[in-house]
Order: structure tokens, then C-alpha cells, then sequence
């Protein structure tokens, strides 16, 4: 698939842009601040509701407007289908695909499939534990949109619960009330520790429901992913890295063992060992008023060889490896949907040795259509330049460079 | 601010569910500049309801009297119990005709973000219905959203050992939805197809 056409208004720093785009490669060239990971922005936006910079929705919208429109022009088999959101902060987006307003935005997702690959996602390797469980679930839904409605309703489960775990603390807790002396009138709070227990194990079968599903889907979609990261690290470095992640579980033991070592249990064994240990930690739990089971405490660790990459790989390593994670969701899209996913490279030039630069080129020299963003011209390798169109992107203004060739063919009206 | 008899004003309709501070001041506002005869017809209203209507001693939905009507219908199954979160939900359930049992109102939905828990609701009323013996069924409808479905688990777990049927309302039912508007087919629907809850 590809985007033919983006248009823009009020969103970050333009007032209003049309920008033609074309299969192939697009490179936009510009200075520090010009507004060019603005641009990608919007791609990365029409896909997944989301900015990869930002949580909220405010500073997508220009200063002093009070909303924005994204618009993007989508070609898949041949077919053409037109994304519009509008995005007003504070307020819930609206959106439009084709002619028609969708009930809920999510409705949008899965028009358009991009894969972004930023500075930010040097995070990936470097950050905390919550970056690389985004990654897997953002993917999840990638793959297949309705595991945003799972992830949610797990989201509505934990806060349920932490809020449970928090106001019963109280009744809860052991020795609040001096056991040793029972006093009459102590009964009801016999009741209301009971009553608290039984809602917890109610909101302990709720989590283990829901979050057996969502970590089923994680452990799978790594089990996929593992190959393609392995060889796309490679592809990069011209290495044989053995670049590898496992899944850290914060189930007990021997389940966390399991899936460190690839396994993929079924759904029903995955309930029942966050079940067991759940019931492992409840006297914690109680204590420190969080939930400290499920795949909201999960992790992935990264390898490069026997080392882990996070405290040990070089910084031009842990930029391969964030890349070598966007690449190997890339193929898992592109090989699941039969379709290439829209690629975005933001900086990623700039950061990598001459040979990793070629030899990425190589590699994503074939994709149907690829983004890329860089500062400095110099630094992307110049057949990559040379096989597709260069835009020079300006304060918000955006001009294609080569003239002999426009930068994109009308393909006429929508369809 | 406004002066004293205005703002009492806006602060009670404040407090009135779903009216936000905006909301209260264009109510007041309306209510200053609206006919006697309507804000009497209003006062009336209000005190009307306070004074004629309650809640049924027996199922917590809105009653005229002790009981209300369906809880005194004889011709009523009552051996059927029907548990409902709100009595919103019963006029929904009885637009259907798919029900001839009598009802149970929780008031409410177990939400610990919202400070509520099954002593906040009628559990331990449902409880004391079920041991005359006269029940054989309970039919749990609360929404079919998160609140719902936790609540729906509570009471088939507590129910478990109590000798009666339990069943949940099928599923077919928009999730994260509200019971109120469910249109009446799907919700008839719903019924038909309830199954039973082994929890
Ligand atoms: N909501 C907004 N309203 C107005 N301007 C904005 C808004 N958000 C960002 N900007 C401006 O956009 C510019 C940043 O644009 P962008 O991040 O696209 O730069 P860039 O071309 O990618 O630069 P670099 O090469 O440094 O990555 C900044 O100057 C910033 O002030
Ligand atoms: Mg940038
Ligand atoms: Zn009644």
C-alpha cells in the first residue's frame, strides 16, 4: 500500500499543506526544526491514532488553532480509500473514511499500516520495561485492530483493581485490628473483609481472562517476530549478531521460565498460571496496593549475543537493534497482509556507519513505498536518492527537487 | 458568584447527575426567566415524587406503594428472579414481554474506581429473598459491560451454593454497552438464549 496524497491542516507547524506523494522512495531534506518528522507525523497518525513523539493530542495541533485535520489519500490494490481525522484536543476525534463518518475512530485503523522507525524508539533498547511492551501491543493491533478493544478493557481491568487493592487496604490488611483483642461491634468488619476478598478474586478471574489473551498475542507475535529481527540485525550490521527477545513474564517461576524459552502455552494455561500467581502474591499485593502480576509488569529482554543489549551494546548497536525491531515488524506486516505496510525512516540516516547506510538502502529498496527523513542530504547513500524523489522541506513549505521528474503523478479525483 | 438565592440554585442543580456547573447556570438562568405556573408545575412534580414514590421493600425497583406492581402481581412468576443494575433496566426488560418473573435492583454495578462494592448494592436483599425456598431461578442482566460482567461474577459465585439456577443473559448484546439501549429484539433475543453460569 501507499499514500498518494497527504493533506494537512493545522497540524504542528503547517497552516495548510498538499504534499503529492509516489510509491518508491521519498526522501525530505530540510534543516534542523523545518517540519519534516511533522510530516511523517501525520503519516504515523492517520495509521495508529497516535503520535509516536506524544501522548496527547494538544501539541499536534497548531499553535493557536484550536484543531487539526489530517487527511491521507490510501492505495491498496489499486483501490483507493480516503482516511480523514480531525483532531480536536479535549474532545473526541472524529474521523471519515471514504465518504462516510465512522461511528469510532478506531474504525479508521487498519486502512493504512505504516512502520515508523525514530529517534525516539533508541527507547526500545535503552528505556524502561513499559517502551518494548508498547511496541508489542501497538504491533498487536497493527496486525489485527480488534486487540485494541483487549488491551483497553485490560487497561479498565487494572485500574479496577489497583483501585480495589487501594480502598480495601484498610479491612485488608493484618493487623490493623488487634487480634488479640476482639471486641464486640468487630464483626462487620469481618464481613467487609470478606466481601473485599471475594471482589478481588472477582476482578482476579477478570485480569486473568483478558490478560491471558493479550499476553497469548504477545508471546506469539515475538515467537514471529524473533526471525526476521535476528536476520535484519544482520542484514544491517553485516554481522552474525545472533540478535534475539525473550519474553520476561512476571508469572511465577517456572511459567516466567516457559516463556523465556519460547514457549507458547495455550490460552487456558496462561489463565490459570495468572490465577496461581495471583493467589502467590495476594499478601503483596495487599501490602503495597498494586497489581504485581499480569503482562501490565512484563518485559523483553534484548540480546546481542550473550550480552544483553540494554547497559552493553554500543550506541550505534542499540540504534541497529531499535531498527532491527522496526524492520522485522515490517516483514511480519508485509508478510501477513500480503501487502507492504507504508515505511518511515525519521533521522535514521545520520546515526548509522557508512556500511550499515548501504546496506540498509539495500534493503528497503524494494518496498513499495519508504519515507525518509534526514537533515543532512549527504547522509543518505545516493542511489537511494537517485531511485526516488527528493522534496525540500522548508519552514512548512514543501518543494519537490527534481524537476525533470514531478514528484508525483495526479492520479485524477478520488475514487 | 451569584447572590444567595441564585447560586443555592445553580449549587443544587450541580449536584444533580450529569449537570455540569455550565449546564446548572443555563438551568438556573431558564428557571428565573421561565412563568410561575411552570416552576410550580415543576415544584409539584418534584415533591410529588418524593412523597408518593419509594423503592419496593421487596425488589428495589421504583414503587408506588410497599411492593410495586410487579412484585404484587400474583400472576407473576415468582419463582423467576431477574437481576437488574437499574430500574431503567426493568422498563427495558418489560418492553421485551419475553419475562413474566419478578426483578431484583442492585443499584448499581461493583466498581472500585467508584467507591462501589457489593455492600453498596442490594446483594445481601437478594440474598435474604433466596432463602424462603420459593426461588428456583435467578437471571442475572446487569449491563454487558466491565462493571457488569465483575458484578455478574460476583453473584453467580455467591449464588453457586444456593440451590437455584443461575444464568447470565446471552451474549449477542452489544459489549461495553447498557442495557437501557439494547433495542428490544436483541434484548428479547438475549433472554431466550441465556445460559446457564457454572462459575
Ligand atoms: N503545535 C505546533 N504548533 C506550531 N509549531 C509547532 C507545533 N509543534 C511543533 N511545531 C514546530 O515544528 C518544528 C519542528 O518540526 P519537526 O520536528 O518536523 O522538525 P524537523 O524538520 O524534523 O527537524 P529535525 O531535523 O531537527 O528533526 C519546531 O520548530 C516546532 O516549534
Ligand atoms: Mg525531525
Ligand atoms: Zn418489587
Amino acid at each position: 500500500m501507499h499514500v498518494r496524497h497527504l493533506t494537512l491542516k493545522d497540524f504542528r507547524s503547517y497552516p495548510g499543506a498538499e504534499v503529492p506523494l509516489s510509491p518508491g522512495v521519498t526522501t525530505l531534506i530540510g534543516l534542523n526544526g523545518q517540519g519534516k518528522t511533522n510530516l511523517v507525523e501525520a503519516i504515523g497518525y492517520l495509521a495508529t491514532l497516535g503520535s509516536h513523539r506524544v501522548s496527547t493530542d494538544q501539541p499536534l495541533v497548531r499553535f493557536g488553532a484550536s484543531q487539526a485535520i489530517v487527511r491521507g489519500a490510501v492505495v491498496r490494490g489499486g483501490h483507493e480509500t480516503m482516511i480523514e481525522l480531525e483532531i480536536t484536543p479535549g474532545r473526541a476525534n472524529r474521523a471519515r473514511l471514504g465518504r462516510a463518518p465512522v461511528s469510532r475512530p478506531r474504525d479508521v485503523l487498519g486502512t493504512l499500516r505504516t512502520v515508523l522507525f525514530a529517534p525516539e524508539d533508541l527507547a526500545l533498547v535503552k528505556g524502561d520495561p513499559s517502551e518494548r511492551r508498547r511496541f508489542l501491543d501497538d504491533l498487536l493491533v497493527q496486525r489485527q485492530p480488534r486487540w485494541a478493544g483487549v488491551r483497553a478493557d485490560y487497561d479498565k481491568i487494572l485500574k479496577q483493581r489497583n483501585a480495589l487493592l487501594k480502598s480495601a487496604a484498610p479491612v485488608l490488611r493484618p493487623g490493623r485490628r488487634g487480634s488479640n483483642r476482639p471486641r464486640p461491634g468487630d464483626a462487620p468488619l469481618d464481613e467487609a473483609r470478606e466481601s473485599a476478598l471475594h471482589t478481588l478474586d472477582v476482578w482476579n478471574e477478570h485480569l486473568a481472562t483478558v490478560g491471558s489473551q493479550l499476553l497469548y498475542a504477545r508471546l506469539r507475535l515475538l515467537r514471529d517476530l524473533r526471525p526476521d529481527l535476528g536476520e535484519s540485525y544482520d542484514a544491517v550490521s553485516a554481522t552474525d549478531a545472533r540478535a534475539t527477545a525473550r519474553y520476561k513474564s512476571s508469572l511465577h517461576e517456572e511459567a516466567a521460565e516457559r516463556l523465556a524459552a519460547g514457549d507458547v502455552p495455550e490460552i487456558a494455561e496462561l489463565r490459570q498460571a495468572l490465577l496461581d500467581s495471583l493467589a502467590a502474591v495476594r499478601g503483596s499485593e495487599i501490602e503495597r496496593g498494586v497489581s504485581l502480576v499480569g503482562p501490565h509488569r512484563d518485559d523483553v529482554v534484548l540480546t546481542l549475543g550473550d550480552l544483553p543489549a540494554k547497559g552493553y551494546a554500543s550506541h550505534g548497536e542499540s540504534w541497529s537493534f531499535a531498527l532491527g525491531l522496526k524492520l522485522a515488524a515490517y516483514r511480519l506486516l508485509a508478510r501477513d497482509l500480503g501487502d507492504d505496510p507504508v515505511l518511515v525512516l525519521d533521522d535514521v540516516f545520520a546515526e548509522l556507519d557508512s556500511g550499515r547506510r548501504e546496506r540498509l538502502a539495500e534493503l528497503i529498496g524494494d518496498c513499495e513505498q519508504v519515507l525518509i527523513t534526514a537533515a543532512v542530504g549527504a547522509d543518505v547513500p545516493a542511489g537511494l536518492r537517485e531511485r526516488g524523489h527528493t522534496y525540500e522541506v522548508e519552514l512548512g513549505e514543501i518543494r519537490g527537487v527534481d524537476a525533470e521528474r514531478p514528484p508525483a503523478e495526479d492520479h485524477g479525483p478520488d475514487a | 458568584m451569584y447572590e444567595g438565592a441564585v447560586q443555592d440554585l445553580i449549587d443544587e442543580l450541580g449536584r444533580l447527575p450529569g449537570v455540569g456547573p455550565k449546564s446548572a447556570q443555563r438551568i438556573a438562568f431558564h428557571l428565573l426567566q421561565a412563568d410561575a405556573e411552570d416552576v410550580t408545575r415543576l415544584v409539584t412534580a418534584l415533591t410529588e415524587v418524593k412523597a408518593k414514590v419509594r423503592f419496593c421493600d421487596q425488589c428495589g425497583n421504583v414503587a408506588q406503594a410497599e411492593r410495586c406492581r410487579i412484585c404484587a402481581d400474583s400472576r407473576r412468576d415468582h419463582t423467576s428472579i431477574c437481576v437488574v443494575e437499574e430500574p431503567k433496566d426493568v422498563v427495558a426488560i418489560e418492553r421485551t414481554r419475553e419475562f413474566r418473573g419478578t426483578y431484583h435492583v442492585l443499584g448499581g454495578a461493583i466498581s472500585p474506581i467508584d467507591g462501589v462494592g457489593p455492600d453498596d448494592l442490594r446483594v445481601r436483599e437478594l440474598m435474604q429473598r433466596l432463602a424462603s425456598g420459593e426461588v428456583q431461578e435467578v437471571i442475572i442482566a446487569t449491563d454487558p459491560n466491565l462493571e457488569g460482567e465483575a458484578t455478574a461474577t460476583y453473584l453467580s459465585r455467591l449464588l453457586r451454593d444456593v440451590g437455584v439456577t443461575v444464568t447470565r443473559l446471552a451474549s449477542g448484546l452489544p459489549v461495553g454497552g447498557d442495557l437501557e439501549y439494547a433495542d428490544e429484539v436483541t434484548l428479547g433475543r438475549a433472554f431466550e438464549g441465556r445460559r446457564r453460569v457454572d462459575a
